[in-house]
């Protein structure tokens, strides 16, 4: 058989990456100080970012394809992974888990993203979601004398293998039924039959082993626990990035190959998301940990974005804007937990406003986004969201989704209470600031007070 | 007026914040001097309005409009018109007095606390001046950031509690007519613009629906009658600054909103509510009034004696005629100054006393009696007593009521003597009987105190001599306003309604 070689220039941007991811590794052995390979990281995201316009095309038959929705997503991607290196420089130090691998594994999970942004065949998007998996579970291990780390990891693994399990069943029912694993494909012959109790369970199983990914209740216990075992700075990473992949691979897959099923998964997502939202903002409420409470206030802003995607390709564009704003907002908190020596406690911030003023004004805009009140970044995601929701019929789901936002205003308001309306406990928080910490701050919160002030940036 | 007066006004105090912030910490001095500068600069810019407003055009006046988002067609266009440029003039005044009376109260985070203040001042101000309803709500969010850490950081005891309080009312109403807003910017052909909103007739159904999403905001704001809890704890434990801009211009929103927005927008709906809101405002009056008498905290008491006037302003204002809805603007600015001096009077007199029971007090007009002139004053303003402001206030939104329903005007009257009682029980307490020791060595106001209650004590009898400079203001629009509500659907109510008031 002779195969054609295959139009290399819309995968540019992966290869970079994956080149890059595997320099980083020899690299590793050569270099002494572990720091330049975060420059190494950050210089290959920028490349990539450069490159990613012209990637544009469909490429391996089909099997891969760079779009402008794929582009949107690898730009939220790159976002996420400049940032974690950023907040990761110093903290990886500080806590002993500077491993060259670290970053190249960071490296690796971002191109297993791009992958699932751009996988227009289940094998690919399969291949992705393990790259980036594997990579994470990793990440999340990575401090190894540590045992609420080894635990995350070890957690986080299984139910993973499970959701890939699963996942992959759902793959073969529709492989059964259509003999074929391209998405666009399978989404012309199921709309000529009729529809199958089996498309109907790969429909579902494909539902629950994403909703494991994008920590989506039911299927979101695992989150907390590994939000708040593993390092910070892995933490910050994974609850942007395999997110929104995971979102990513729903809004494809949803809208093409289940297209015609809409009028099945709609209520179903809505279920789940409302589910997500209740269990997300209510568990946050009785936290004492400021990491597993970002947990469940990760876990309630997937249950915000999977509305989303209920409300139609509005909602989807909403979705993914606020995915981009969720970027910088949350991964900003997650900047201020690290910045703190001992700031994994919600109790940690009692006081911060007289001991470092600066550093609680910053947590303040990041917990204000987080709620979503204007001036800021967050306001603008939630309203657009909310806009597409009520645009696409679903009014009272929008309303639910408001009284459950402003549950969430009380444990955001918890961190800013402790900050500002405590008397410090005893001595001054210890900081340990460094130059790329502080620019990964000030990047978060410019954009999250510029996209909030002048939303024309990211808004059509 | 050469400048854009509006947009001064509002991104004046707001940039006066910034640069505060910038000011170094340990120099207090300059800190209080530039807030004051800036809130007296931000008065002196805002005084056109009160001077070259048109009082014969019903028209938005000092308008400004530029695109700012375009994708959802949301325009920056600002404007006011006799119903809200009273507000902006009460705003700017009221903030200078603000930052006078915190001129040695304020000990702690003098540099926040200031910044905090002027951010309230410019959002308030947007919040007025918005006509666009995105860019209103911008606003209305985005003051409750600076004003919950007023509450939380500079309260009194129990503040952290009633910041989080007043934050979550007030978030779970603005987000319930974030949705409405949502729901009329699609019927209203994708645009956020109050002026075509409210030339669009919308079904009644949807009307109705609509009314109590924005009821949600305003009536907590107001607050009215079920959902006035988080008032007596914000209001009492905020600093006085806080208080005062809570009692002077914040809960004056809730009511603008009705004014603005549910009233013109949602005409066939508002009517068919005004018995509803009519009741709610009665039994706020003389819920608010007969609990006041039972406090034994000064600043709760006036807290309670909020609700009970604020039910006279709604009232006034869903009576739906020009009275009535005359008097419930004139009466929210009464309470701006009457209210607004009551807590800096508190606010005085705790600065000495760190008391707040009225059981500590005693024979005050003994000790302090220039303090006890002046508290006089506006407490006989509150009753609403001839020659002063709340005489005018009160008789008009009385007018206005016993013309919509004989009942409800009885009822509001014998709230007004429910006023009377507690108002005059409380002066008694505090200021007459035997001297309280602990109050003996206290010194009576000085010349900065006084500066801060003499215009407000201007005000008073201004209005109530000569109420015309005020009322000239918002007749045309108050009139143009009354058609809308009650042309919708009915024009020949409208034209009795026009003929009886001419």
């Amino acid at each position: 058989m002779n195969l054609p070689f295959p139009d290399l220039t819309p995968v540019i941007p992966e290869i970079i990456m994956s080149l890059a991811a595997m320099a980083l590794l020899l690299l590793d052995l050569l270099l002494r100080n572990k720091a330049s390979l975060a420059y190494v990281g950050i210089g290959a995201a920028a490349l990539t970012c450069v490159l990613l316009p012209a990637s544009f095309g469909e490429t391996f038959s089909g099997m891969f394809v760079s779009d402008a929705y794929s582009l949107r997503f690898k730009y939220i991607f790159l976002v996420n992974l400049v940032l974690s290196i950023l907040i990761s420089l110093k903290y990886i130090q500080r806590e002993r888990a500077d491993h060259g691998e670290y970053y190249s594994l960071l490296l690796f999970a971002t191109t297993g993203m791009m992958f699932m942004a751009s996988a227009s065949d289940f094998i690919v998007l399969y291949l992705g979601l393990e790259l980036m998996a594997l990579s994470t579970y990793i990440l999340a291990g990575i401090k190894r004398h540590d045992i609420k780390s080894n635990e995350a990891a070890i957690k986080y693994f299984l139910l993973g293998a499970f959701s890939s399990a699963i996942l992959l069943y759902g793959i073969a029912l529709l492989y059964g039924q259509t003999a074929t694993t391209n998405i666009y494909q399978i989404a012309e012959q199921l709309k000529l039959k009729e529809t199958s109790p089996m498309v109907l369970l790969s429909m579902v199983l494909i539902i629950v082993s994403f909703s494991f990914k994008i920590a989506a209740a039911p299927f979101h216990m695992w989150a907390p626990d590994v939000y708040e075992g593993a390092p910070t700075s892995v933490t910050a990473f994974m609850s942007v990035g395999p997110k929104a992949a995971g979102f990513a691979v729903i809004g494809r897959v949803f809208y093409t190959t289940f297209q015609h099923l809409q009028a099945d998964w709609t209520p179903i997502l809505i279920f789940v998301a409302i589910l997500t939202m209740a269990a997300g903002n209510i568990l946050a409420v009785v936290q004492t940990n400021i990491k597993r409470m970002l947990a469940y206030s990760s876990i309630a802003h997937a249950g915000y974005m999977l509305l989303g995607v209920v409300a139609g390709q509005q909602g989807v564009s909403a979705m993914i804007t606020y995915l981009y704003i969720y970027a910088f907002m949350n991964i900003g908190a997650f900047a201020v937990v690290i910045l703190l020596e001992k700031g994994d406690e919600i109790s940690d911030y009692e006081g911060l406003s007289k001991s470092h003023p600066v550093v609680a004004a910053l947590m303040l805009v990041f917990m204000f986004s987080l709620t979503g009140i204007p001036p800021t970044a967050g306001f603008i995601g939630k309203f657009n969201l909310f806009m597409a929701v009520v645009n696409a019929g679903y009014t009272w789901a929008a309303v639910v989704a408001v009284m459950f936002s402003s549950i969430s205003a009380y444990y955001y308001l918890r961190v800013v209470r402790n900050m500002y309306m405590k008397e410090l406990p005893g001595e001054a928080q210890a900081l340990s600031p460094s130059p790329s910490l502080g620019l990964a701050l000030a990047v978060a919160v410019l954009m999250v007070i510029a996209m909030g002030v002048v939303p024309s940036m990211i808004i059509g | 007026m050469s400048y854009p007066i509006l947009s001064t006004v509002i991104f004046l105090p707001i940039a006066g914040a910034l640069l505060i912030f910038l000011i170094k910490r340990s120099n207090e001095t300059l800190i209080k001097w530039a807030a004051l500068f800036f809130s007296l600069a931000t008065f002196a810019l805002s005084l056109p309005l009160f001077t070259s407003f048109d009082k014969t055009t019903a028209a938005m006046q000092f308008r400004e409009s530029y695109p700012w988002i375009p994708a959802w067609g949301v325009n920056y266009t600002m404007g006011v018109d006799g119903i809200s440029v009273l507000f902006v003039l009460l705003s700017t005044l009221l903030t200078i007095l603000c930052v006078t009376v915190s001129w040695t109260s304020v000990k702690d985070k003098t540099k926040e606390f200031f910044a905090a203040l002027l951010l309230i001042e410019g959002s308030m101000i947007g919040v007025f001046c918005s006509l666009d309803l995105f860019l209103f709500y911008i606003f209305w969010e985005a003051m409750l950031i600076p004003m919950f850490l007023l509450i939380g950081v500079w309260g009194g005891p129990k503040r952290v509690y009633a910041a989080i309080k007043f934050f979550l009312f007030t978030l779970v109403g603005s987000l319930l007519m974030l949705i409405g807003i949502i729901v009329l910017y699609f019927n209203t052909g994708r645009s956020f613009d109050v002026l075509t909103m409210m030339n669009t007739n919308y079904p009644y159904a949807m009307q109705v629906v609509l009314f109590w999403a924005f009821f949600a905001a305003f009536a907590v704001k107001v607050p009215m009658f079920p959902v006035h809890t988080w008032l007596p704890d914000a209001h009492t434990e905020a600093p006085t600054a806080g208080s005062v801009i809570l009692a002077g211009v914040l809960i004056k929103m809730g009511a603008y909103g009705f004014l603005r927005f549910s009233m013109p927008i949602l005409p066939e709906a508002t009517r068919a509510m005004s018995p509803v809101m009519m009741a709610l405002s009665v039994i706020g009056i003389i819920y608010g009034a007969i609990i006041c008498l039972g406090q034994t905290d000064v600043k709760r008491l006036i807290a309670y004696s909020s609700v009970s006037h604020m039910g006279f302003v709604t009232l006034g204002i869903f009576a739906l005629n020009m009275q009535g809805i005359q008097g419930g603007i004139l009466q929210m600015i009464n309470h701006g100054i009457v209210t607004g001096a009551m807590f800096l009077a508190i606010g005085i007199i705790y600065e000495r006393t760190h008391t707040r029971e009225i059981a500590d007090y005693g024979g005050v007009a003994t000790v302090l009696p220039v303090f006890a002139a002046f508290f006089m004053v506006f407490t006989l303003a509150s009753i609403g007593l001839p020659g002063t402001n709340g005489f005018v206030g009160e008789f008009l939104i009385l007018l206005g009521g016993f013309k919509a329903n004989n009942l409800a005007g009885v009822f509001a009257a014998t709230g007004i003597i429910i006023g009377a009682g507690y108002m005059l029980w409380l002066y008694q307490r505090v200021f007459f009987l035997e001297v309280n020791p602990k109050i003996q060595q206290h010194s009576d106001m000085n010349m900065r105190e006084i500066a801060t209650l003499v215009p407000l004590l201007l005000l008073v009898f201004w209005i109530g001599f000569y109420p015309n400079t005020f009322l000239s203001f918002m007749d045309v629009s108050v009139q143009n306003l009354i058609t809308r509500v009650n042309t919708a659907g009915q024009p020949q109510v409208a034209q009795q309604i026009i003929e009886v008031i001419q």
